[in-house]
């Protein structure tokens, strides 16, 4: 799709765009946290936006997205609106979870996105349940599961691998291999580094992308996409990519050093793009000016709607704990979550 | 025996303690103590202690203030005119160390003084009740009062003269102990718990028990006597109400005291006899059993004549039971009266059930129970009326004899006075002894001076075999 | 054999199947479903009419293919997983817990898990310590979850279909001794709402469920004959409790014996009893009585078995204690 579908530039600029939303976004939300606007856990995307932006740009409408805690730059990229994503940081109704799940838990049914898991390799099975159903009831769409190179100690991920391999089922396994779980790093927790690798052994195409090449990704995540969707089952990438932040909002950073990350901050997604582009002369300084503008637009909007948004009634606590549809008699109740197929 | 004075010092009152501190005298310099007198709480650090005395004299002056902390041994106040330690005198209810201070009382509800009603004769024939002083406490006892939420004025207190006790303390603010069902069910039917039989594990008051309680107290009370038989009675439902309603309860009490009163006397004839025995024996006794005691396990002299009264009733049985319809029912057991006077005035008898048969340890406990809930107001309704004869020991205001009036249909009354050391010849020597005056009034329809003068040997025999009691 | 005859194995399987042929979206998963017709032999033959798509053997993989049951659900199907044993079921707890019971509120509404979980429980086949214990009450604990207790063949017949219907996620709990029980069952339907009355006595409540359902009402049967009357109380459903059944026993019989083969300390039982203490305190003549599995492992041995789990006598026992205290 990518080589075919679209002129090279377009591509690019929409890769571009939605990097720079990211980067924006978490930008701000940095400013919020530290204003006290946001609170709770919060894992920023900076240093990765290629890895969503490329991989979502795969994606059709249809897909479906199964996500980590550090799934901002998802969000953004599948199209949640950044009203509903900053209203539910704000832990206010109009949030995407309605203010019940926070920076770590971001959902959107109608859009295909089911979230935000923050147990480590907790989204794997729903990924591969997601699949299953998919298969069962004919439809043609890929499931996407972004987790990270954490989530392959555990043991959740080998019997998903195992099993949507198995069943061939249409799941696109995105590792963002960011080399840090947490404060540990990959060498120090994994035998084997090469985690293609360790994914081929399962009998299942992976290979590894450089996750700091926004055009790269997009291009291995069609090739991908397009062979499950052909049928061939899942497929595992490794994405090779850096957060340039602390783990969560602040951390010591005492699990590596300031050169590594300058190292990688010289391989900036965003700046090497428009280094790119620019050099193409797909990208001129008024482009990326006006880009910005509207991007510090959507997001000013999103912070003045999360601000202004009502929270969430005290009385309404105890909703959502079981469904609100009363059980049918003899008919199967019809369920909301299917407004997202 | 004068001499030195003796020197009360900070007692070790554990292994650990190295010092301590007066928290409070409890006497003054010219205060009579006697050995066994509590007369200052130590502060050990880790608890409040009460301190006895070993020494009996007067206090002759304090030498650590109340706050002061010094070593173990320091000594604290020196007692004067002290005796070396004699015999200990075996306890009997008596006044209080004398104190001229006046005494705390820890729930200040009235600002005055109740008003002294008017000074009651007790059952027939007692005369005029000095009223009860307030009662007495030491700051632990008001601690513990406090912290439980207790007025002490409601408590009954069973120290010398009527001080409330620690132990009082403890007793009073133990609950009921009542399934909750049955508590709600008592409040339905306004039954008193406390007048409740248990009969669920360990004594629990269940449901059941709560509704046979009220069916009782449906039935007419008089089943097993008379009308008037038993005065006290009915009053008594009106002393559980409480305060509100003392003063009603004190004109109900004193006219249905009036009526059987009057009653005894208009139709029994009386006939009176007395006897003087020597208690040595029972209180020798006495004091052997209790030396190793804990206080709360030490029997009283007033159970053994308690005891000492019903057995005899029970080898006497025409004493023991009504005069009905012109002729002597004899009771069942021997249910003993017991007079008991009530703070404020007024009197009740309420039983001790099947008395010449229960041990003495049981009988002590039943005796501080009755005490304590008659007190209370709170009687159950077969104490009520179920006295086969009774007993009044008036001995504890320091009456030498007492001559009762017999509470119809009831046949005879049994008094006893105060425990006095009297000069006794004994085998034609001269000495000193413990000697007490029993008196037995009874029903001449019923029986004659005979089976009186039997009555009286037969108590003045077990007193003096009081290991066979 | 009477006309009609059927076991709770055989009761659960007939649920299976007519829920397989009444809906489309409904398959079975798990470990040896298919080819070895269960590991409880309950749905032996079910692969051969349905295919191995809709029953559908998985690896030992519980956190996977509990995990894949619950996005099946998202995805538009109604699966039926089973789990061999509620000890096998903790290696997906994490997905029960943190995905199951929870993604309905996390995400604020958008998504419920109309999933069925079956797992065997229970002791009392010399299975040991990891095949044999009663860890329903902990999954009772769960807010999100419904916990299903099927005690009868009734039960066994009748619940699956409501619980396929439920939006939510909802676990079956088949007492591992209850699958040899035959008997006729009732025709119709039943409901996953309520406890049940299975005797009426006016002495005292016995409460029980799954396994300990039929002691309960064999204790009632030995306490009729000393004249104790016993109403006898299977939960069925262990959350969301049915309080109001439990409360209008006890309001009449005043005594109250809570039999549970789960441990004592901090069990469904004590629930039970606090809600019994919050709720029907003025109702009490005597305190709450609970007849529960002893605080050991399940051990092997058949006679260390049978003292470790509440047995009849001690139920009667128990009973007739708190009668007369």
């Amino acid at each position: 799709m990518v080589s075919k579908g679209r002129p090279r530039a377009s591509q690019h600029s929409e890769l571009l765009r939605q990097m720079l939303r990211i980067r924006r976004f978490e930008e701000r939300c940095v400013e919020l946290y530290s204003s006290e606007k946001i609170r709770g856990f919060m894992h920023l995307y900076i240093g990765e936006e290629a890895v969503a932006a490329g991989v979502c740009q795969a994606l059709t409408p249809d897909d479906a997205v199964v996500s980590t805690y550090r799934e901002h730059g998802h969000a953004l990229a599948r199209g949640v609106p950044a009203t509903a994503i900053m209203a539910e940081m704000y832990g206010k109704a109009a949030g995407c979870s309605r203010g019940r799940g926070g920076s770590m838990h971001l959902y959107d049914a109608a859009r295909g996105f089911y979230g935000g898991s923050a147990i480590v390799g907790g989204g794997l099975p729903l990924a591969v349940g997601l699949a299953l159903a998919d298969r069962f009831q004919g439809r043609n769409r890929v499931t996407t599961c972004f987790f990270g190179d954490g989530a392959m100690a555990e043991g959740a991920f080998h019997e998903c691998l195992n099993l949507a391999a198995l069943w061939g089922l249409p799941v696109l396994f995105a590792c963002e291999n960011n080399l840090y779980a947490m404060g540990t790093a990959l060498a120090k927790t994994h035998a084997q580094t090469d985690l293609a690798l360790r994914a081929a052994g399962y009998g299942i195409a992976a290979w590894p992308v450089d996750g700091m090449d926004a055009p790269a990704v997009a291009q291995a995540a069609a090739r991908a996409t397009e062979s499950i969707r052909a049928g061939a089952g899942p497929h595992f990438l490794e994405l090779r990519t850096y957060r340039f932040r602390a783990h969560s909002m602040y951390d010591p950073e005492r699990y590596r050093d300031k050169a590594e990350v300058e190292r990688w901050k010289k391989r900036d997604p965003i700046d090497t793009l428009i280094a790119r582009m620019t050099a193409a002369q797909e990208l001129t300084g008024d482009d990326l000016a006006m880009l910005e503008k509207e991007i510090v637009e959507e997001i000013d909007r999103a912070v003045a709607f999360a601000e202004q948004a009502p929270i969430e009634p005290v009385e309404d606590l105890t909703r959502f704990v079981y469904s609100e549809i009363p059980p049918s008699g003899g008919t199967m109740p019809a369920r909301r979550a299917e407004a997202a197929s | 025996m004068t001499g030195e004075p003796a020197q009360f010092r900070m007692p070790s009152l554990g292994a650990d303690m190295e010092s301590g501190s007066v928290a409070e005298w409890l006497v003054h310099p010219g205060d009579q103590v006697r050995r066994g007198d509590v007369i200052a709480v130590i502060d050990t650090d880790k608890a409040l202690i009460e301190v006895e005395s070993f020494h009996t004299g007067v206090v002759d002056s304090l030498l650590v203030d109340a706050g002061e902390r010094v070593p173990v041994g320091t000594p604290l106040a020196l007692i004067a005119g002290a005796a070396p330690p004699s015999e200990p005198r075996v306890p009997t209810p008596t006044a209080p160390p004398a104190r001229k201070r006046p005494p705390a009382r820890a729930g200040k509800k009235r600002p005055q003084p109740e008003p002294q009603p008017e000074p009651v004769a007790g059952p027939p024939g007692h005369p005029p009740q000095p009223t009860p002083p307030p009662p007495i406490t030491s700051p632990i006892v008001r601690h513990l009062a406090e912290q439980r939420g207790l007025d002490l004025a409601t408590v009954h207190g069973t120290g010398p003269g009527g001080q409330v006790t620690r132990a009082d303390v403890e007793r009073a603010e133990s609950r009921v102990k009542a399934s909750p069902l049955a508590r709600r069910i008592a409040l339905d039917l306004d039954v008193d718990l406390a007048a409740v039989q248990g009969t669920g594990r360990a004594g629990a008051i269940r449901a059941d028990d709560v509704r046979k309680a009220a069916a009782r107290a449906g039935e007419p009370r008089e089943a097993a006597a008379p009308a008037e038989a038993a005065p006290a009675a009915p009053t008594v439902q009106e002393a559980a109400a409480g305060e509100p309603r003392l003063e009603g309860r004190r004109d109900a009490m004193r006219q249905a005291i009036a009526r059987a009163m009057a009653r005894s006397k208009r139709e029994i004839p009386h006939y009176y006899l007395s006897s003087t025995v020597d208690m040595s024996a029972a209180l020798g006794w006495l004091r052997e059993r209790n030396r190793d005691l804990p206080v709360s396990q030490r029997l009283l002299p007033a159970v053994l004549l308690l005891k000492a009264a019903a057995r005899a009733a029970k080898e006497v049985p025409q004493l023991n039971g009504f005069w009905i319809d012109d002729a002597f029912v004899s009771g069942n057991a021997v249910n003993l009266g017991v007079a008991i006077s009530l703070k404020g005035g007024g009197l009740i008898a309420p039983a001790l059930l099947d008395v010449a048969d229960r041990d003495l340890d049981d009988l002590m406990a039943a005796l501080r129970d009755l005490v304590a809930r008659s007190r209370a107001g709170r009687m159950r309704s077969s104490e009520m009326t179920e006295a086969t004869i009774t007993v009044t020991n008036l001995g504890e205001q320091g009456v030498e004899a007492v001559h009762g009036v017999i509470y119809p249909p009831q046949v005879a009354l049994v008094g006893f006075g105060k425990i006095l050391d009297r000069p006794w010849a004994v085998d034609g020597l001269l000495g000193v002894r413990p000697v007490v005056t029993v008196t037995l009034a009874a029903d001449h329809r019923a029986t004659d001076g005979f089976t009186g003068g039997r009555f009286l040997t037969t108590v003045d025999r077990l007193l003096n075999h009081p290991e066979g009691l | 054999m009477t006309e009609g005859t059927t076991t709770y194995r055989e009761a659960m399987r007939e649920a299976i199947r007519e829920a397989m042929r009444r809906d489309e979206r409904v398959f079975l998963m798990g470990e040896d479903v298919g080819a070895y017709g269960g590991c409880f032999a309950v749905s032996l033959g079910l692969l051969e009419e349905f295919g191995p798509e809709r029953v559908r053997d998985t690896p030992l993989s519980e956190a996977a293919f509990v995990g894949a049951g619950i996005g099946a659900a998202l995805g538009g199907m109604r699966p039926i997983v089973e789990v061999m044993t509620v000890n096998f079921s903790l290696l997906a707890l994490d997905q029960i817990l943190n995905n199951a019971a929870t993604l309905l509120h996390m995400s604020g509404g958008q998504l419920n898990v109309p999933l069925v979980i079956r797992m065997t429980t229970g002791a009392g086949r010399q299975l040991a310590a990891q095949h044999s214990h009663s860890l329903e009450g902990w999954y009772a604990h769960i807010p999100g979850l419904k916990i299903l207790a099927p005690a009868t063949l009734e039960d066994a017949r009748g619940m699956l279909w409501p619980a396929l219907e439920d939006p939510d996620p909802v676990l079956i709990f088949e007492h591992g001794s209850l699958y040899n029980l035959s008997g006729v069952p009732r025709p119709g339907p039943v409901d996953i709402s309520h406890a049940a009355l299975r005797r009426s006595g006016k002495h005292v409540t016995l409460i029980g469920y799954g396994g300990t359902a039929g002691k309960t009402l064999s204790a009632a049967d030995a306490l009729a004959a000393e004249g104790i009357e016993a109403d006898v109380i299977d939960l069925r459903i262990l959350r969301p409790l049915d309080d109001a059944t439990v409360m209008e026993s006890v309001s009449r019989t005043h005594h109250v014996v809570i039999v549970d083969e789960g441990w004592r300390s901090g069990g469904l039982s004590a629930e039970i009893s606090a809600r019994i203490a919050e709720q029907a305190f003025y109702q009490l003549d005597a305190p709450i009585a609970r007849v529960c599995t002893t605080e050991i492992p399940i051990p092997y041995a058949r006679h260390l078995e049978e003292a470790a789990i509440p047995q009849v006598p001690a139920i009667v026992t128990a009973a007739r204690e708190a009668v007369a205290s």
